[in-house]
């Protein structure tokens, strides 16, 4: 199902590119020993490389280049052994050196390919032109003085991972599900933790609007979109935007902008007024990366199992449907959850409960599963308990709440209230003859033919045993009775 | 030996002038037409060369460079960083609001 | 008194304790008191860090720890970054900068016992040829034309380098060499002067110009002297992804090998036309020399040689206009105040940069720019090449080349500067092995008809410089060359 925008003259089809700028999870910074961990006091992670010194020179940092060549693994594409660094041109409060040292020519990693999948449950391929490796800038502050702009270095120069996207993508939901898919790979890998919202991940939509079966028309970039909500507006703003020139017989410029959130519009950048005359050429200070088919190799084998190869290993392993899968991988740290409660347990019930009560909770208490107040194995202990009929559902339901607050065993919850379902027959007979005996009138409706008054009979039972009849033998004794 | 001038027209000298970030007087702009017409004539020299087949000279010395372990050996050094600064406001340098 | 010591004569008499080091840096900051101000080779000289440094020298000479250089007074060109001492390229938007680090070849010479009198001229951002494009005023060569004072250029961009040693204010000097800037002023100054081989000493925190070309190197009156200099400057450094990672060889040693056996190769493309005889004749004596003490003569071809300014006039411009973008008055250096960002770079950058300097990044850029990269930077680059390839096949035949440093002797400040002829035939000689990247030392050799130093050039294989201290301490010793430039501290002063 295509996403059309239509307009006077018939329908437009959208043309979406993504670049994203990936922060590299490593202690140092790309070319200098300064630390590239967020956060910092203002100039304190500064070497005098990165603030662009005389005489001060780039030392690659051989951990960046290594989650270089897992992403790229991670994205199935193809790593280049050798590579080469290029300087980009030009001028900028925040690019101490006059040129951000960038990868032009010889990037480090080749073409891949990104699997999403849509809402209609079809998986579409998103290809990856290529990544390489480039220096971050500091970052300039124009809000806290009039007349002022203030400059912090602390992230000039830390890694970053430029992934650019072939223009696959078609509609805005195709630009979420390709974000979403990125950030989870990436964060599987760690080697970006995705936070869009601290800027370790940003991207630029290029965006272009055609007939079906036309060729690609102007392209207009929107830069550093820091959600993947507004990645979606932005789209759909833009590609109305352009269709409406079009559509109006004049011409879209090619043209750099940015989106605002509050006013669902974008506009032009104004400080990129220079055509871009980058003059690239390969950095003199810095001599080819080149790196072994061994070491990348060595790197492939360390890797993590990627969020597809796990999703259908959840599937076919525990039993489990494809969207409970699906989500259940989203996050590393949730799926390694769920691996730990499911494991020697029903790995349906496991997810039925993740996916249930145990999120609602967490969302309750404000917790993630990183922070969850009971570990995997404290809940699997609680589904023990259900499985060797110790506690009903209903009973687990509380009880399960009541460990989330206090961070308390199934176990010891149970006894401490006495919630143990209870199995003795005779104890089950008596509360159901009392509460046929209690109620005479509801008795007769049933033997008159009131089926749906078994409910009613059931409700009652279990309020007379305080919840804790085991359900079964209740809906046995009553029939028996009735 | 003389050598031809490229003829280099005055909006070229100040386009590149901008490039580089470097105001010129009008009054040099001409000088400069001169000048660099001159150099980049000189230059033009190269054409004679055949050069099929050469690859770019890279390097000199070692094909490859080694990498730095990935550990945090610098930094923390806000006052240095900041000792030349012709201006500065607490640890931030400042420069002329700039419009985006 | 200080003309009469070399490093390793005074290194000798130190040990010796026939003088301290206090008293050696002392008649240094003497000689420089007295002849700076017919000289000018210093921007910035540094009198109490000297004698603080000399003390130190002393006490580790007592203690019997004293490194190679421990207590020799010598002086730093001024793009070595030297850490709490302003360091300045020699222009003006360096003008305040006082760098909270040390350069790794300076930092070297400390840690081997060092006096540092101070920081020597050159021309602004090393560009240039005759320290005539410093932004503080011309250095002047001590020597004098026998009949005349006329004020001679002492060479560049390293003349305050070649001025300071050639006149006795110190004992040796460090300069950089991107294009000739050490081995020209060391002819024109009669002194020797040794470009490495790139990679060979450290440019971390040297003031770059054109980093795939820069690269520091000694001063010195001597080829031993040379010697035991680079011996402490050079040395791998993790800080700089393009030096190489070599053992550094003792360079002093091999000064005494000789060159019996060894090949010197003639390039038939440096005999130009419209070369003086005087250098000629020199050249022919320099290759005697060397044929009487057991070297083998050969003719060789370097038939790109004539490309080497053209290549080298696209790729250091190119670097240059690169490498200079840092200097925009936002984190040090010069600021002229704007009121937008666009304006404070254009101003700053317009009042801090002389006119060579200018230039050369406007042509930097604009061969870098969009349309023309392939055509000139790229092609320059395959050139490039084909030059390298041109020496390594010659070294395929012989050990070493023989050649003039330059076509004549040191020009007055002011007279030929614009004359093609003579600024084409000046860099043909030292140009293509900065461009090639191989080791080239300049030796003194003899007179010219006006009493003008005259300089012979070695040039050798990637890192086998040991190969050029062992033919350039036999010129040295062929040439016997004694003679004295006319300002200068003579005996007794």
């Amino acid at each position: 199902m295509t996403y059309i925008i239509e307009g006077r003259t018939g329908p437009w089809e959208l043309v979406i590119g993504l670049e994203v700028h990936a922060q590299v999870v490593s202690n140092a910074k790309l070319f200098s020993g300064a630390s590239a961990m967020y956060g910092g006091e203002p100039n304190a992670q500064v070497s005098f490389v990165d603030a662009g010194f005389p005489g001060m020179l780039p030392v690659i940092n051989r951990e960046c280049v290594a989650q270089a060549v897992r992403t790229g693994l991670g994205l199935k594409a193809q790593i280049n052994l050798v590579s080469r660094f290029d300087r980009k041109n030009y001028f900028y409060a925040d690019l101490p050196q006059g040129y951000q040292i960038s990868q032009f020519a010889h990037p480090i990693v080749g073409t891949g390919v990104i699997d999403i999948e849509l809402e209609s449950g079809e998986i579409r391929q998103i290809g990856v032109t290529r990544l390489h490796l480039e220096q971050d800038a500091g970052k300039s502050m124009h809000d806290q003085h009039p007349a002022q702009s203030f400059i912090d270095l602390n992230r000039a120069g830390v890694a970053l991972m430029e992934i650019v996207s072939e223009p696959d993508m078609r509609s805005p939901e195709e630009a979420g599900a390709y974000l979403r898919k990125l950030r989870t790979i990436l964060r599987y890998l760690g080697t970006c933790d995705g936070n869009m919202e601290e800027g370790s991940m940003r991207a630029d939509v290029n965006v272009s609007v055609r007939k079906t079966g036309e060729p690609f028309r102007t392209r207009c970039e929107i830069k550093n979109v820091n959600s993947v909500r507004f990645v979606m507006q932005a789209i759909e703003a833009e590609a109305r935007r352009q269709v409406e020139i079009w559509e109006a017989g004049e011409t879209v410029d090619q043209e750099t902008r940015l989106y605002d959130p509050a006013r669902g519009e974008t506009r032009p950048m104004r400080s990129k007024e220079d055509a871009h005359d980058y003059r690239y050429f390969p950095d003199p200070d810095l001599l080819p990366l080149v790196i072994e088919q061994a070491w990348v190799d060595e790197l492939a084998s360390a890797l993590p199992e990627l969020p597809d190869a796990k999703k259908a290993r959840f599937i076919s392993q525990y039993g489990i449907p494809a969207y409970d899968s699906g989500v259940l991988v989203m996050e590393q740290a949730t799926a390694d959850f769920y691996e730990t409660l499911a494991k020697g347990r029903d790995g349906k019930a496991a997810s039925n409960w993740m996916l249930g009560d145990f999120f609602a909770g967490l969302n309750r208490l404000g917790k993630s599963i990183e922070t969850s107040p009971i570990s995997a194995s404290a809940l699997g202990g609680l589904l023990d308990l259900i499985a060797d009929a110790t506690i009903n559902g209903k009973i687990a339901k509380e009880v399960l709440e009541a460990m989330m607050e206090t961070g308390a065993s199934a176990l010891s919850i149970v006894e401490e209230r006495g919630l143990k379902q209870v199995t003795d027959t005779g104890a089950i007979d008596a509360a159901v003859d009392a509460v046929l005996a209690a109620n005479p009138d509801k008795l007769a409706e049933y033997k008159a033919g009131k089926d749906k008054l078994f409910g009613f009979f059931v409700g009652q039972v279990m309020k007379a045993m305080a919840g804790k009849g085991n359900p079964a033998l209740v809906n046995e004794a009553i029939r028996r009775k009735l | 030996m003389s050598s031809s001038s490229v003829p280099l027209d005055p909006d070229t000298v100040r386009r590149i002038a901008r490039l580089a970030r470097i105001r010129l007087a009008e009054k040099d702009v001409a000088q400069l037409q001169g000048e660099l017409g001159a150099i980049l004539g000189w230059i033009e020299q190269l054409n004679e060369v055949d050069v099929s087949g050469v690859d770019p000279l890279a390097n000199i010395g070692a094909a490859a460079m080694t990498m730095r372990e990935d550990v945090v050996t610098d930094g923390n050094q806000t006052d240095a960083v900041l000792a030349n600064a012709p201006a500065r406001s607490g640890p931030f340098f400042t420069v002329p609001k700039v419009v985006e | 008194m200080t003309l009469e010591f070399t490093l390793a004569s005074a290194r000798a008499a130190l040990r010796r304790r026939t003088i301290s080091a206090r008293e050696l840096t002392q008649a240094h900051l003497d000689a420089v008191a007295a002849l700076e101000p017919h000289i000018h080779a210093f921007i910035t000289v540094t009198p109490d860090m000297a004698l603080a440094q000399a003390d130190a020298a002393d006490a580790a000479l007592a203690r019997g720890k004293a490194g190679p250089l421990a207590g020799l007074p010598v002086a730093i060109k001024d793009v070595f970054c030297t850490k709490g001492v302003k360091t300045t390229a020699a222009s003006r938007i360096l003008e305040p900068f006082v760098p909270p680090y040390e350069s790794t070849v300076t930092a070297n010479m400390l840690r081997d016992g060092a006096v540092f009198l101070g920081k020597l001229n050159l021309d602004e951002f090393a560009m240039g040829s005759a320290t005539t494009n410093s932004a503080f005023g011309a250095t002047i060569n001590p020597w004098q034309r026998a009949d005349s004072n006329t004020p001679l250029v002492p060479g560049g961009s390293s003349g305050g380098s070649a001025a300071a040693v050639a006149s006795g204010m110190a004992l040796a000097a460090t300069g950089t060499d991107t294009g000739g800037s050490i081995r020209q002023p060391a002819s024109y100054c009669g002194i020797v002067g040794i470009k490495p081989t790139y990679g060979r000493c450290s440019r971390y925190g040297v003031v770059a110009f054109a980093s795939s070309l820069d690269q520091p190197g000694p001063f010195a009156r001597t080829v031993e002297d040379a010697a035991i200099l680079l011996g402490s400057m050079a040395g791998h450094d993790p800080k700089d992804s393009t030096s190489a990672n070599r053992a550094v060889p003792d360079f002093a040693a091999a000064t005494q090998r000789g060159v019996k056996g060894l090949k010197i190769g003639v390039p038939r493309e440096y005999r130009v036309d419209g070369m003086p005889p005087e250098i000629e004749a020199l050249w022919r004596q320099g290759l005697d020399w060397l044929r009487a003490e057991g070297a083998e003569i050969v003719d060789v071809s370097l038939p790109h040689t004539k490309y080497g300014l053209a290549t080298y006039y696209i790729v250091a411009p190119a670097e240059a206009s690169s490498n200079l973008a840092r200097y925009d008055g936002v984190r040090y250096g010069l600021r002229v105040p704007a009121n937008d960002l666009k304006d404070l770079y254009e101003e700053t950058r317009a009042a801090g940069f002389g006119a060579e300097v200018r230039r050369r990044i406007l042509i930097g850029t604009y061969v870098l720019s969009a349309g023309y990269y392939d055509a000139f930077y790229l092609k320059a680059q395959k050139v490039r090449a084909l030059i390298l390839k041109d020496f390594t096949d010659a070294f395929g035949q012989v050990d070493a080349l023989l050649t003039p440093t330059t076509p004549s002797a040191a020009f007055a400040i002011g007279e030929n500067e614009d004359d093609p002829v003579k600024m084409y035939l000046n860099d043909i000689f030292t140009v293509p092995a900065s461009i090639a990247g191989i080791p080239g030392m300049s030796v003194p050799a003899g007179l010219d008809a006006q009493g003008l130093p005259l300089g012979l050039q070695v040039l050798g294989r990637h890192f086998d410089e040991e190969t050029i201290f062992a033919v350039g301490a036999a010129l040295e010793r062929a040439a016997g060359f004694t003679a004295r430039p006319r300002i200068r501290m003579g005996e007794g002063a």
